[in-house]
């Protein structure tokens, strides 16, 4: 009886969730630096997974690797496991453009491309699918309402993506993610670029799409993570210091770093 | 603990918990006068803790102002949550505390000199002992952040509610041996009540603490120290109170 009970963060996190992506002893190198060190780690199916620390601790690197984005350029290499839905995806042969289709990626930066609102969105359905123009219509249609940008640009479909304002050009790049329906999405600071009401309407969006698709994202902005995500990762110096419910990890944080970097109160 | 980058932050938690502090400091003495004026029939003293009051009601007010701001602007987050959070829970069980106080004064002002039986105050002035005891150690644990000393008084509070019992068949003989004394023992059946909800939200305090510091809470269940009182079986045929 006089036993503390266990808090939730204590608890098994994953009970009863389908792992979707798991990472399981992770090195990174770029060139000779280490940038990972033995990073394991979990995202649940349906779930969103924030990952936290400082500048430079890894967590980019990781988002990084689970499309294996690192492969453009020389010099990077990652060492262990990671598993989409048992598959390494770390292995030589895989085929990286199914990979990138599966795995969807929203940047810090709006990224559209200089062309229409419409063409910005069935550019990436046109590599993956050949559709008759009623359906492309349709999956362009349903896109952009999946990213709560349609009732603001479905009467200027053809107007350049670039003419939009910063968070709609945001939403636009999730549209065009959302169009060639990945199962995984990774955002990487997708609002940092971005005013209060428009982060306010990108989370609302990445609400909304949880549950559909298994979600990371990379933040700077602790309350987003805890806002957003129902796990939370927080790395340090290429570690994984602590992974757990983000309840857990911003109530009541086990490692004394995480507690450290969550309050405030990293030197 | 290594301090806030922002150093204007630390200064908003040191001034939560000095307010604490003081709080802690004038309730626990309100809880000795009060008793005191009551085995002593010190009007002035009772009159002295009433006065006290407002003073931890406007503590307790500007503890919960402070956390509130400091909430707003900076989103605390782990500890520093638990600390807000923890502040505006002790503060509201203190300013109970010295509500319970002052209505101990506030009876003992009203019972004035009329017939009082210094023996019926004894049992009291045991169970007033160890409640001041549990302020006492609860203050030093949420001070020190001290989960053992913490755990020690919720555990301990279960020889309180004993002793309310055992108070409770003390009074009922004394009233029952001469009905001139019930006026009096009534009052002190409820400073009797009151004392044992001090301990109580001493209970409440070591919760607080242990949480603040460990993230995690006591169990829901407490040790008890009463068997359930049943009012009839406190008597037995004859009228006398039951062994």
């Amino acid at each position: 009886m006089n036993e503390a009970t266990e808090t939730a963060a204590a608890a098994d996190p994953a009970a009863g969730l389908k792992e979707k992506v798991v990472v399981r002893d992770l090195d990174f190198y770029y060139g000779q630096n280490r940038a990972l060190k033995k990073v394991t780690l979990s995202l649940y199916q349906g779930k969103v997974t924030a990952f936290i620390g400082p500048s430079g601790c890894g967590k980019s690197t990781l988002l990084r690797v689970l499309n294996r984005m690192y492969d453009l350029y020389p010099g990077q290499r990652a060492v262990g496991e990671v598993l989409f839905d048992g598959e390494n995806i770390l292995d030589p042969g895989l085929d990286l453009n199914l990979l990138r289709s599966r795995v969807g990626m929203v940047f810090q930066k709006p990224t559209p491309f200089p062309m229409s609102i419409y063409d910005n969105i069935a550019f990436g359905i046109r590599l993956y699918e050949r559709l008759p123009r009623s359906e492309l219509d349709d999956r362009v249609e349903s896109a952009l309402r999946r990213s709560a940008l349609w009732g603001e640009v479905s009467d200027k479909l053809r107007a350049n993506g670039l003419s939009l304002s910063g968070g709609q050009q945001q939403r636009l790049c999730i549209a065009r993610t959302v169009a060639i329906r990945p199962e995984v999405i990774l955002f990487d600071e997708p609002c940092s670029a971005l005013d209060p009401i428009s982060t306010a309407k990108i989370e609302e969006l990445i609400d909304e799409l949880s549950g559909d698709y298994t979600i990371a994202i990379v933040t700077h902005n602790m309350q987003q993570a805890a806002r957003v995500s129902q796990y939370t990762a927080f790395m340090y110096l290429g570690e994984m210091v602590e992974f757990d419910q983000t309840g857990a990890v911003f109530t009541a944080p086990r490692d004394r770093r995480t507690q450290d970097y969550v309050t405030g109160r990293f030197g | 603990m290594v301090e806030h980058t922002v150093r204007s932050y630390d200064k908003e938690l040191e001034t939560l918990e000095r307010r604490i502090a003081e709080m802690g400091g004038i309730a626990e003495k309100m809880v000795v006068d009060a008793m005191d004026a009551l085995s002593q029939a010190d009007v002035q003293l009772a009159h002295q803790v009433v006065a006290t009051d407002p003073r931890l009601d406007a503590l307790q007010r500007e503890i919960e102002e402070q956390a509130i701001l400091t909430i707003a602007r900076r989103q605390p987050m782990a500890v520093d949550l638990r600390e807000i959070i923890g502040a505006i829970r002790v503060a509201g069980d203190l300013e109970r505390v010295g509500d319970l106080a002052k209505n101990i004064s506030k009876r003992s002002v009203k019972i004035g000199i009329e017939a009082r039986v210094p023996r019926a105050i004894v049992g009291l002035r045991h169970m007033n002992e160890v409640a001041t005891e549990q302020m006492k150690d609860v203050l030093d644990a949420y001070a020190q952040r001290d989960v053992e000393l913490a755990r020690a008084v919720w555990e301990r509070d279960a020889e309180l509610d004993a002793l309310e019992d055992s108070v409770f068949r003390d009074l009922l003989t004394h009233m029952m041996e001469d009905p001139r004394n019930i006026s009096f023992c009534a009052h002190l059946l409820f400073c009797s009540k009151n004392i044992e909800r001090i301990g109580d939200h001493a209970t409440n305090i070591a919760e607080t603490v242990f949480y603040l510091v460990t993230g995690s809470t006591l169990p829901a269940e407490r040790p008890k120290g009463r068997h359930d009182y049943d009012i009839d079986a406190a008597t037995d045929s004859t009228g006398n109170p039951a062994a």
